[in-house]
C-alpha cells in the first residue's frame, strides 16, 4: 500500500501522473489529507517517492475529466482524491467514454461532488456581500463569506473580471484573497471576528428588499431551498424577513379590502336594454361615483337620436346643473354662437357631456366649477359610451380636454392636437377642439376673440367633413 | 421626498413584473469599469415569495396617464406617487452592483407626458451607466408601446434586454381592461425590436462589426387569470409568440389582488398553481415539441390544475405507451413523464454503453412514480400493470397537502405550491 498526503488538485495530479505510468491499481493506494487522521499503520510506512518512476509512457486523459477533477478536488469530502484516482483509472485503462455513464457507481458519486462544489461557486458568486470601508488609503470594498468547500480559488477571478476598478477583499475561514486592481493576492484565512462594521447603504438594500417583495405569494420553502440559513449571516436584507412575514397577512388583506373607489362605476347602473328613454332614465339615478351627492340633478345628453355629429364636452356648469340640460349657460351661449358662424344647426346636433353631474366649489356667493379626477371621468365613462354606441355619429367632437383625453387617447393636448381628424374607438372621424368655457375665461379680449376664432375654424372643418361624408369622398 | 420614501414606492408599484432574469447577453460589453454579464445570471437573493432578486426592479416613476385597470400605477388609483430622477437612478444602481446585491437594473416606468417623453428618460439613465460610468451589468429596459424608433433604437444600443408588455392574453381582454393600450401598436413595438436584432445579427454574420443590439434579446409579460381567457388561447399566444417574434421569454404574472382594484377584476388572486402550470406548458411547447392544442385537455379549454401537463397528456394517449427507454427516439422520451430533456440525454449516452434498468433510472432521478406506469426497461418493470387503470390519474395526483401559511388568508389556501 503506497500512502500520499495531497492537498490540491495541483499536487494530486502530479503523484496520480506518476502512479498510473508505473501501473499503480487504485486498491494499492491511499490518499490523505494533512488535517485527516492517518490509518494505525501509516506510522510505519515511508511515504513513497513519486519522483522514482520515469516518464516513458504517455497517459491520454480526456480534458473533460480533468475540468471535473478540478472542480471535485475543492470538495471537502476526504474521499475525494481516492475516488478520482479510482475514476481516472478506470477511464485510462478501461472505457476512455466511461464519463457518459451517469448511473456508473464512481461517475455518479464524483457528478455529485461536481454538482455540489459548482452550486457553492455560484452561492459565493451570489451571496458575498461587500461593505464599503474609507481608510487613509482610500476606499476599499471588504466582504466576509463562510463557503462550504474549498473554492476561493476557484470562484473570486469571477469578482476580478466583475469589479477590476475597485480595491475588495475578500475573507473566508479557509483563505483570503485582496484585489488592488491588478493581481489577486491570496492571504491566511480569517475568521469573522475580521468582517467590517455594516455599510451604511445596507438600510437602502433593505428597504428595497422588503419592497420588491410580494406578500400576496408566500414560498418560504423556495426561498430557503434556494438560499440557506448558515449563508443568512452575512445577507443584512436576512433581518427583516420575520417581520415581513409577521406584516404580509395585514398588508394582503389591505390590498384585498380597499376596493373602495373605482370598484364602483356607471356600469352598475346602466339599464338592460340599449334605448335612449331607458339610458336617460337609469341615469337619474347614478351612483357611480360620489358627484351625485352635492349637484342638483344628472344632467344627460339631448338632440336627435340620429344625429350625425355628436359633441361631448366636459361636465354641465351652474346652470346646466340647475335646468338639467347641457350647454345651456353662458359656454351655452359661446357655442351657440359659433355654430351658427360655422353654418351649423344646433338642433340636428346632439349635444352631451363626458362626466353627467356638476362639480364644484362653494365659494361666499357661486358655486364654482371643479375640473372632474381622472377616476370620475372614468366612473362616468359607460354612459358616453352607450350614448355613442346608440347613436353612431358620422362625426364625433370633443371639446376641451376632458372629452378628448377620455375619448381619443389619455395624453391627448388640445392645443398641439386640436383641429384634426382622427379616427377613435368611437368614430372613424373624430375632431377635438377648444371648450367654449375657454373662451369664456380668456384673459383679453383679443385672445377671446381668437380662441373663438379656432373654435370656428374647426366647426367649419366639422361642416366640411359632413358634406364629404356625404358625397362619399370620406368614409 | 428622501431616496427611501421613492425607493418603497417604485420598487413596491414594479413588484407584478415577473421578469428577473439577468440571462442570455453573450460576453461583457468591452471597456466595461464595472460590472459583467457572463451568460448565466445570479441570484442575489430570495424574498419570502420564494422570487429571486437579481435586479434592481425599479419604476422610474408610478405617475402614469393611462388607466390600465389591473394595474396599480393607473390614472385613477390614489396610490402614493413618485419620480426618480435620472441621476438618482443611476447612483442607485451602482451603489448596489459595487457591493454585489445585484446583477444589473430593471427599468420600467409609468407613462408620463407621452410614450416619447418617458423612454427618452429611460434611455438616458441606460446611457448614463453605460457611457459615464462604463458600466457593464445588466441592464433590462422596459419600452413603451408607441415610442419613437429612434428610442427603440437607441435603447437597443445600450440595453441587454428591451420588453414589450403584451399585458393580458388576447385584444380581446386588452380592449376591456387596458382600453388605451393597443394591440396593434404592441405588436408593432415588438417587430420594429425583433427586426433590429435581426439585422444587428446578419451584419455581424457579414463581417461588419455593428453597434450591440439588445444581445440579450426581447420578452414579454401577460397578466393571467384578470380575465375569464382560457389557458388554450394563452399558449396559442405564446406560441405564435416564440415563433414570429422570437420572444426569450414570455412570463406569466398571476393576477395579484392590487389594492382599488377594479369591480370588473377578480377580487382574489388566481390559484398560483395555474401560474405554474402555464409555465410548466410553457416549458413544453419550447423544450419538448408539444403543441398549444395537445396540452390542453380539459373541456373547459384550461390545464389541468392537480397534475402536470405532461402527466395529464400522457393520461389521455395511453395507446402512445409503453415506451421502451432502451430504443424509442429522442421525440418519444421527452413525452414520458417524470423525465425531463437533460435526462433524456443522458439516458440516449447510458443505452450506447449498457441497457437502462429501473434502477438506472431511479439514479437520475427521474420523477418514478410518474414515469413507472409508462415504461419498458431492460427488467421486469411492475409499475406498468397499471397503465390501463382507470384509477391511474388518482393514483398519481400529488398527495401533499397545500401549505397553509395564514389560515385568515383565502389567496394561500387557493395558491400555494
Amino acid at each position: 500500500m503506497q500512502t500520499y498526503t495531497v492537498e490540491t488538485f495541483e499536487e494530486w495530479r502530479g503523484i496520480a501522473r506518476q502512479l498510473l505510468r508505473s501501473r499503480v491499481s487504485p486498491g494499492d493506494v491511499c490518499f490523505h489529507e494533512q488535517s485527516s487522521q492517518g490509518s494505525l499503520f501509516d506510522a510505519a510506512q515511508e511515504e513513497q517517492s513519486v519522483a522514482a518512476a520515469e516518464a516513458t509512457t504517455v497517459i491520454s486523459v480526456p480534458p473533460k475529466f480533468l475540468n471535473l477533477a478540478r472542480v471535485v478536488a475543492c470538495h471537502r469530502d476526504p474521499d475525494r482524491f481516492q475516488l478520482l484516482y479510482r475514476l481516472l483509472w478506470r477511464l485510462t485503462t478501461l472505457d476512455s467514454r466511461l464519463l457518459e455513464v451517469h448511473t456508473d457507481d464512481d461517475v455518479y458519486q464524483v457528478r455529485r461532488m461536481e454538482k455540489a462544489v459548482r452550486r457553492d461557486i455560484h452561492k459565493m458568486h451570489a451571496f458575498v456581500r461587500f461593505r464599503k470601508v474609507i481608510s487613509e488609503e482610500g476606499e476599499q470594498f471588504i466582504a466576509w463569506h463562510r463557503p462550504d468547500h474549498r473554492i476561493v480559488r476557484l470562484a473570486v477571478p469571477f469578482f476580478a473580471r466583475r469589479f477590476p476598478a475597485m480595491n475588495w477583499a475578500i475573507l473566508t475561514p479557509d483563505e483570503s484573497v485582496v484585489w488592488n486592481q491588478t493581481e489577486l493576492v491570496y492571504g491566511p484565512g480569517c475568521s469573522q471576528r475580521d468582517a467590517p462594521a455594516p455599510d451604511e447603504l445596507e438600510d437602502l438594500w433593505r428597504t428595497y428588499y422588503g419592497a420588491i417583495f410580494n406578500p400576496a405569494r408566500i414560498k418560504l420553502k423556495a426561498m430557503v431551498r434556494e438560499m440557506p440559513l448558515r449563508h443568512w449571516k452575512t445577507l443584512p436584507e436576512t433581518e427583516i424577513i420575520q417581520e415581513l412575514l409577521d406584516d404580509a397577512p395585514r398588508r394582503v388583506a389591505e390590498m384585498i379590502a380597499r376596493q373602495e373607489g373605482h370598484a364602483r362605476s356607471a356600469a352598475d347602473h346602466l339599464p338592460a336594454e340599449l334605448t335612449w328613454d331607458a339610458l336617460r332614465d337609469a341615469a337619474v339615478i347614478c351612483r357611480g361615483c360620489d358627484l351625485y351627492r352635492d349637484a342638483t340633478q344628472t344632467v344627460f345628453g339631448e338632440g336627435p337620436t340620429d344625429a350625425r355629429i355628436v359633441l361631448v364636452g366636459e361636465q354641465p356648469g351652474d346652470s346646466e346643473d340647475i335646468a338639467g340640460r347641457p350647454f345651456v349657460g353662458p359656454a351655452g351661449d359661446v357655442l351657440n354662437d359659433a355654430l351658427a358662424q360655422a353654418g351649423l344647426n344646433r338642433a340636428e346636433i346632439y349635444v352631451t357631456n363626458a362626466v353627467k353631474h356638476f362639480k364644484f366649489e362653494r365659494s361666499e356667493t357661486r358655486r364654482l366649477h371643479q375640473k372632474p379626477s381622472a377616476r370620475e371621468a372614468s366612473a362616468c365613462r359607460p354612459w358616453i359610451e352607450a350614448e355613442l354606441k346608440l347613436i353612431k355619429p358620422d362625426i364625433l367632437v370633443c371639446l376641451g380636454a376632458t372629452a378628448a383625453q377620455s375619448l381619443i387617447a389619455p395624453g391627448f393636448s388640445i392645443t398641439r392636437q386640436r383641429g384634426e381628424f382622427l379616427p377613435s374607438d368611437w368614430c372613424g372621424s373624430t375632431i377635438a377642439t377648444y371648450h367654449p368655457s375657454a373662451i369664456l375665461r380668456s384673459p383679453t379680449p383679443a385672445q377671446r376673440q381668437a380662441t373663438l376664432s379656432l373654435l370656428v375654424d374647426d366647426l367649419v372643418r366639422v361642416r366640411a367633413r359632413l358634406n364629404e361624408i356625404t358625397h362619399g369622398t370620406v368614409s | 421626498m428622501l431616496i427611501e420614501q421613492k425607493l418603497t414606492i417604485l420598487a413596491d408599484a414594479a413588484k407584478y413584473d415577473a421578469s428577473c432574469a439577468s440571462s442570455g447577453s453573450k460576453g461583457t460589453r468591452t471597456g466595461s469599469r464595472l460590472g459583467t454579464t457572463e451568460g448565466m445570471g445570479i441570484c442575489h437573493s430570495y424574498t419570502p415569495d420564494g422570487r429571486c432578486v437579481s435586479l434592481l426592479k425599479i419604476l422610474l416613476t408610478n405617475y402614469c396617464i393611462f388607466d390600465c385597470q389591473y394595474c396599480v400605477n393607473r390614472v385613477t388609483s390614489d396610490t402614493p406617487r413618485a419620480r426618480f430622477s435620472v441621476e438618482e437612478v443611476v447612483r442607485l444602481t451602482i451603489q448596489f452592483y459595487q457591493r454585489n446585491y445585484i446583477e444589473g437594473l430593471f427599468l420600467s416606468s409609468g407613462i408620463i407626458q407621452n410614450a416619447d417623453y418617458t423612454m427618452d428618460q429611460m434611455v438616458l439613465v441606460a446611457k448614463s451607466l453605460r457611457v459615464d460610468h462604463k458600466f457593464g451589468g445588466y441592464i433590462h429596459l422596459k419600452t413603451i408601446p408607441g415610442a419613437s424608433d429612434q428610442l427603440l433604437e437607441e435603447a437597443g444600443r445600450w440595453a441587454d434586454r428591451l420588453s414589450v408588455n403584451v399585458e393580458l392574453p388576447t385584444p380581446a381582454d386588452l380592449k376591456m381592461l387596458a382600453p388605451e393600450k393597443k394591440a396593434p401598436e404592441i405588436e408593432e413595438a415588438m417587430d420594429t425590436i425583433k427586426s433590429r436584432i435581426d439585422q444587428f445579427k446578419a451584419d455581424r454574420k457579414a463581417g461588419f462589426k455593428p453597434d450591440r443590439f439588445a444581445p440579450a434579446g426581447q420578452s414579454t409579460q401577460m397578466i393571467v387569470g384578470a380575465t375569464a381567457t382560457p389557458d388554450l388561447d394563452i399558449l396559442n399566444t405564446s406560441a405564435s409568440l416564440y415563433s414570429k417574434q422570437h420572444l426569450r421569454r414570455v412570463y406569466y404574472s398571476a393576477y395579484s389582488p392590487i389594492p382599488h382594484a377594479d369591480a370588473r377584476l377578480p377580487g382574489r388572486s388566481p390559484p398560483l398553481v395555474r401560474e405554474h402550470r402555464l409555465y410548466q406548458a410553457d416549458w413544453l411547447l419550447r423544450f419538448y415539441g408539444f403543441q398549444a392544442s395537445e396540452l390542453v385537455a380539459e373541456a373547459d379549454r384550461n390545464l389541468s390544475l392537480d397534475i402536470d401537463p405532461k402527466l395529464a397528456w400522457a393520461l389521455q394517449h395511453r395507446d402512445f405507451f409503453p415506451v421502451d427507454v432502451n430504443r424509442a427516439s429522442r421525440e418519444l422520451l421527452w413525452r414520458i413523464p417524470g423525465i425531463g430533456t437533460r435526462n433524456v440525454d443522458r439516458i440516449l449516452s447510458i443505452r450506447r454503453h449498457h441497457r437502462l434498468c429501473i434502477s438506472d433510472l431511479k439514479k437520475l432521478r427521474v420523477a418514478w412514480n410518474r414515469t413507472a406506469p409508462f415504461v419498458i426497461t431492460h427488467d421486469h418493470n411492475p409499475g406498468l400493470r397499471s397503465l390501463d387503470k382507470l384509477g391511474l390519474r388518482d393514483q398519481l395526483k400529488v398527495k401533499e397537502k397545500q401549505l397553509l401559511l395564514f389560515d385568515s388568508d383565502e389567496s394561500s389556501i387557493d395558491g400555494q405550491l
